[in-house]
């Protein structure tokens, strides 16, 4: 059974074990587990075992909070103040980070203690950690199958028991869509809901830092901790945080549940259907009533979000230049060749495909068809998700439409990789809150079910969340192995 | 998607690419744009772009005071090749 970040912390508090021990043991697991997962870029025993040290005298001095001495692991697109930060790129294999992000500085504060920096599908593109420069991360469950991306070495740690809570980031289901293929929770916060600043830049009007752990209470005690406006990000959001844990014990009896047409339609396998079918049956029971809501133009999620995210995409990336950080060339003829080469050479296959497509749709004479037709779709999307939450409080579908596919099945046809984030998308575009947490089984791959609320309606789907996991024991499940 | 399109794509967004790739990128931005068509099907009459996902919250400005300390130094050591205190490139002028 899966130990949960809120039994750790009252084990720590009652001096069952150290921070320090808890740490030694999560430390050996990560090096044990490295060869066959490969979910970690850098394990940072040193940092780890000098802030358990620390975490244990606040423990001992009656200064504990419910975060401290709790072991996590960072994505690696944060950047770790001294400590390598790669985004899973070739680009950035030797930068070292000259600050932190605010999310890793938050959670230091609260006492947490960093084992390492999690593997990632490089500068967070893709769906299945297959694109990481450092190799792809196994599913915990079965190591012939992808554990899902882009956070897809942050989602199979939790599965695999290495840390209680694992940084991640979602652009476009790069939280839930892993969360949902390793069976654990993960929650994507409102935009503007966690600060961005020190969290490489991908699609700035879609990224979003959140947080991956066993339950969807661990993941309220998480987020109260990094949540918050932020000085240094203009897009965060300068609005109270609320006590997240307390708000776990709002009653779901009432809440009105919208099951969305669009997502029970073509491509959703049977057995995922029927675990999610199940989940609502399970909702139902505990007093929720379910609404039928449609989102007509949800479809066109997909592509609006390829024109705008390798847009933003090709905008960003044009920082790395090969003079201030990163990659460089060998021996550059001149200033265009040192450009075209050492970005030609540090980035990868996807990540130049996305490059180019952003670069294409932003070009003279394609900006209108394109960038600006699927701004539009972005808004007609975004007014039907707000019309839907008219009458229901939450939506509650699948994550994916299918569970963890094995390596390789998607790698020679970008499109259909694309479309395994059909369900994630649409939150990414209006900026919604959305979570995934596990719902059942088929061949013995989890599957996840998706909430997805209005604007900073995190409080609600985390207690319709933690109703559903007091009821049901998905979330306890680990992988044959690693118990 | 042309081939010649691509090396101009390619040449914009500065990235080298070599000939096994060109018809790899050729093939999947097809694809892609045929994905990106089905916008088309969208009637977006009246409809305004939407360019950040909270609308009506405008983004701040803040005041315009010095907030960052020098520490170019620390910057710098994951520069590639630096002397000085500057960035080396190679030669512009002739």
């Amino acid at each position: 059974m899966r130990t949960t970040l809120a039994e750790l912390s009252a084990s720590l508090k009652s001096r069952a074990f150290s921070s320090v021990e808890l740490t030694r043991r999560l430390l050996a697991r990560a090096e044990a587990t490295q060869p066959s997962l490969n979910a970690l870029i850098t394990i940072t025993a040193d940092i780890a075992l000098a802030q358990a040290a620390a975490a244990d005298r606040e423990i001992a001095a009656g200064r504990a909070g419910p975060l401290t001495g709790i072991p996590i692991i960072h994505k690696d697109i944060f950047c770790t103040d001294g400590v390598k930060t790669t985004c899973g790129s070739r680009m950035l294999e030797n930068f070292v980070a000259p600050y932190d992000a605010t999310v890793v500085e938050k959670l230091r504060a609260a006492g947490m203690v960093m084992l390492g920096k999690a593997n990632m599908d490089e500068f967070a593109m893709g769906s299945s950690n297959e694109t990481s420069y450092y190799g792809p991360v196994r599913n915990p469950w079965n190591p012939g199958r992808v554990p899902g991306g882009s956070s897809g070495g942050s989602a199979a740690a939790i599965a695999a028991g290495l840390a209680p809570a694992a940084t991640a980031t979602d652009t476009g289901g790069s939280i839930r869509q892993p969360a949902a293929l390793c069976g654990v929770t993960g929650i994507k916060p409102t935009y503007g809901r966690v600060s961005r600043y020190g969290m490489i830049a991908f699609a700035s009007s879609l990224d979003q830092g959140g947080i991956i752990t066993p339950s969807a209470e661990d993941a309220a005690l998480v987020l109260a901790a990094m949540a918050g406006y932020d000085p240094r990000d203009s897009t965060s959001v300068d609005r109270p945080v609320p006590d997240y844990r307390a708000g776990l014990e709002r009653p779901v009896a009432g809440l009105r549940i919208g099951v969305l047409k669009e997502f029970f339609e073509k491509g959703l396998e049977p057995d995922n259907e029927r675990s999610v079918r199940a989940a609502l049956e399970v909702l139902r029971g505990l007093g929720a009533t379910l609404v039928d809501v449609s989102l007509p133009s949800i479809g066109l999620s997909v592509p609006a979000y390829y024109v705008v995210a390798p847009a933003e995409c090709s905008s960003n990336l044009a920082r790395f230049d090969g003079v201030r950080f990163g990659y460089r060339c060998k021996e550059p003829r001149d200033l265009l060749d040192l450009y075209r080469r050492s970005r030609g050479e540090g980035f990868g296959a996807e990540v130049k495909r996305r490059i180019m497509t952003g670069t294409y749709v932003l070009s003279a004479g394609y900006y209108d068809a394109y960038y600006l037709k699927a701004q539009k779709v972005r808004q007609l999307i975004a007014s039907e998700f707000e019309r839907a939450f008219e009458i229901a409080d939450v939506i509650v579908g699948p994550t994916t439409p299918t569970a963890a596919f094995e390596l390789g099945a998607k790698t020679a046809d970008p499109v259909t990789m694309y479309l395994n984030d059909i369900y994630t998308i649409g939150a990414n575009l209006a900026g919604l809150p959305a979570m995934s947490i596990p719902c059942g089984f088929t061949g013995g791959l989890p599957i996840g079910l998706q909430l997805m609320g209005p604007h900073f309606s995190e409080e609600r789907l985390l207690a319709a969340a933690h109703a559903y996991q007091r009821e049901t024991d998905w979330h306890r499940r680990s992988p044959p192995g690693h118990e | 998607m042309q081939r010649k399109e691509i090396e101009t794509i390619a040449h914009l967004a500065r990235l080298d690419l070599d000939e096994a790739e060109i018809p790899v990128y050729q093939a999947s931005l097809t694809r892609i744009l045929e994905l990106t068509g089905e916008l088309d099907r969208a009637d977006t009459t009246g409809v305004a772009p939407m360019a950040h996902p909270l609308p009506g919250l405008a983004q701040r400005l803040r005041a315009d005071e010095v907030t960052e300390r020098d520490a170019h130094e620390r910057y710098q050591s994951n520069a590639p090749e630096v002397e000085a205190g500057l960035y080396l490139v190679p030669k512009v002028i002739e």
